[in-house]
């Protein structure tokens, strides 16, 4: 056991260095747009000449921010709900019963996800113009809920799997009827699970880009409305409201799990 | 009344034949399995399956034409070849095997860390890792392009080494493997962190006191037991890659031209939907082969029920 010591005395500084440049490595282009979004200049070259507020106020008064920001929004909340319902019940067909066809349906359900989203856009947007059907950011969100349903159910199931059945056992010889061991037991011990599940649903929908692009039809979502800022040559107002989305989803993300876990201690 | 437990709405439970069971009986013992996958399996079959199917039919109708006839047609697979788009699919299949490989020996020391070093602070360091997922690959991309074009932060930091003049580093191949080793690398990280997650340290610390070396445990003990990981990871990260076109546009310019591009040209500016569809059932045709050839070798519910159980 003493070659074990040893190798764990320089592993964890080690890991750590390593792990912290992957780290780097993953959110660098968050320091960038932060620090870029600060540049008064009009073509981007580092060090700026001068520093600048003026993108944000720019940003927050712009009209197609607030439209395309209005319509994300909305398909996001919207998506949410569904997702939620109907992958907690897709979870408990994932990872709880025991059912004939189950293994099949875990294969099935899995596929949207390997599959790659521009032609999955490209095969809805056909269906949609063969029915004649106007897209809008009804459709957006329709997209948006077939490809994240299989991630959100994998996030409950996740969840479910761990979950200690004896504990339902117990309410019933307690005396407790079916309808009050599911709202007393089973949901509450699901609970994080399901607010995961509709935290992935939010955030996957709200920073969709392909799937939108081709479906969104006159309702421009806010990853769309960026791209055109971004390839329609440098525009300083774009580092500004990349910046302020990134850190907004990196909230959103961190806050409810720090509530998560700060509840369990 | 034990249906609506589980289905509020749906009163068709008596199709699993459980009515006369006594009233103490747990819910979930009366297997409403298929009734709970309905509702997801049904939005699949409809948004998901439908229109794949469409574009299935569509690929056999002949260049150009805006509906679905009963004349067939396989001229659009013969363009495949003969107007040279199977170039553009081995580029991507090479772009999509350097990422899965590259990304793969990034993660794997990097979940083996997360897992077995630091395993209190897995959560956190998996959220800072995954988060990225969840802001739009163009933004993340768009402050790449400030990193790396010439007077970007990184061309900054080369010309303080003498004789060094402000670098272009965007628009080349290496850009584009970068690019994409980045935005697919939390799909390789987590299938590996609950991977490693099933590997148990003690097997792994018997294998070295019988005598194994450090490579040796790794080989034989450590990587059989987080395969399933493994698999899932290569295959996110080789059939997302090799779906994907904002990478190379963005970071590449045009120095390569990724298989989805040809798609997407294929349908919007040529308007030729037989001839995209027919390059979409190639490219997903691929993926389902390797879906199904990889998913033989994984057991979902343990690699998923694993975590649960730490967690």
């Amino acid at each position: 056991m003493s070659g074990a010591k040893s190798r764990t005395s320089w592993r964890k500084p080690l890991m750590g260095v390593y792990i912290g440049t992957i780290v780097l490595f993953m959110q660098a282009p968050a320091l960038s747009l932060l620090i870029s979004s600060f540049s008064a200049d009009k073509y981007f070259h580092f060090p700026f000449a001068q520093l600048t507020w003026r993108w944000y106020l720019e940003m927050v008064e712009s009209g197609g921010i607030q439209t395309s920001v209005g319509n994300s929004l909305l398909t996001a909340l919207v998506v949410t709900i569904p997702a939620t319902i109907l992958g907690f019940w897709g979870a408990l067909a994932f990872a709880r019963f025991k059912w004939k066809g189950r293994s099949l349906y875990q294969k099935f359900l899995l596929l949207p996800i390997f599959f790659p989203q521009m032609v999955l856009a490209l095969a809805q947007l056909l269906l949609c113009k063969q029915l004649q059907i106007n897209t809008s950011w009804i459709s957006a969100g329709l997209s948006h809920l077939v490809w994240l349903l299989p991630i959100v159910t994998m996030v409950i199931a996740i969840q479910v799997y761990g979950f200690d059945r004896t504990m339902e056992e117990a309410a019933y010889d307690l005396g407790a009827s079916s309808w009050q061991v599911y709202r007393e037991v089973t949901l509450p011990v699901l609970m994080p699970g399901l607010v995961s599940g509709a935290l992935f649903a939010f955030l996957l929908s709200w920073s969709d880009f392909e799937l939108s692009l081709f479906l969104q039809g006159v309702d421009q979502m806010l990853p769309v409305y960026i791209y055109g800022k971004m390839t329609g040559g440098f525009s300083p107002t774009a580092p500004a409201l990349s910046a302020t989305i990134y850190l907004l989803s990196a909230a959103a993300l961190f806050v409810p799990f720090w509530i998560l876990t700060r509840g369990e201690q | 009344m034990d249906s609506t437990l589980t289905h509020p709405g749906g009163a068709t439970v008596s199709g699993t034949g459980a009515a006369k069971r006594p009233k103490k009986q747990s819910w979930a013992n009366r297997n409403p399995g298929p009734l709970t996958a309905l509702p997801t399996v049904f939005m699949l079959l409809l948004f998901f399956v439908a229109p794949l199917v469409l574009v299935v039919f569509y690929s056999f109708q002949e260049p150009n034409a805006f509906e679905i006839t009963n004349v067939l047609s396989l001229d659009n697979y013969r363009d495949f070849i003969g107007e040279g788009y199977y170039a553009t699919l081995l580029w991507s299949v090479l772009i999509a095997v350097v990422t899965t490989v590259v990304a793969f020996l990034l993660a794997y020391p990097c979940a083996y860390g997360m897992v077995k070093v630091f395993p209190k602070m897995n959560m956190w360091i998996t959220l800072l890792l995954v988060m990225p997922i969840f802001v739009t690959s163009n933004i993340r991309l768009f402050g790449w392009t400030l990193i790396l074009l010439k007077g970007g932060y990184l061309s900054f930091l080369t010309s303080w080494i003498p004789g060094m003049e402000e670098v272009e580093f965007l628009y080349n191949f290496p850009a584009i493997i970068m690019g994409m080793v980045y935005i697919y690398f939390p799909f390789m990280l987590f299938p590996l962190v609950l991977g490693l997650e099933m590997v148990d340290n003690t097997v792994v610390e018997a294998a070295i006191d019988l005598g194994a070396n450090r490579w040796q445990a790794f080989k034989e003990v450590e990587l059989p037991m987080a395969a399933a990981g493994v698999f899932i990871g290569g295959l996110l990260v080789f059939v997302l890659s090799l779906g994907a076109m904002v990478e190379a546009q963005v970071l590449g310019g045009n120095v390569v031209t990724p298989f989805a591009d040809d798609i997407h040209h294929a349908f919007s500016y040529q308007q030729n939907w037989p001839l995209g569809s027919a390059l979409s059932v190639i490219l997903l045709g691929i993926t389902v082969v390797l879906i199904v050839m990889v998913m033989r070798y994984v057991d979902l519910d343990k690699l998923l029920g694993t975590r649960a159980k730490l967690g």
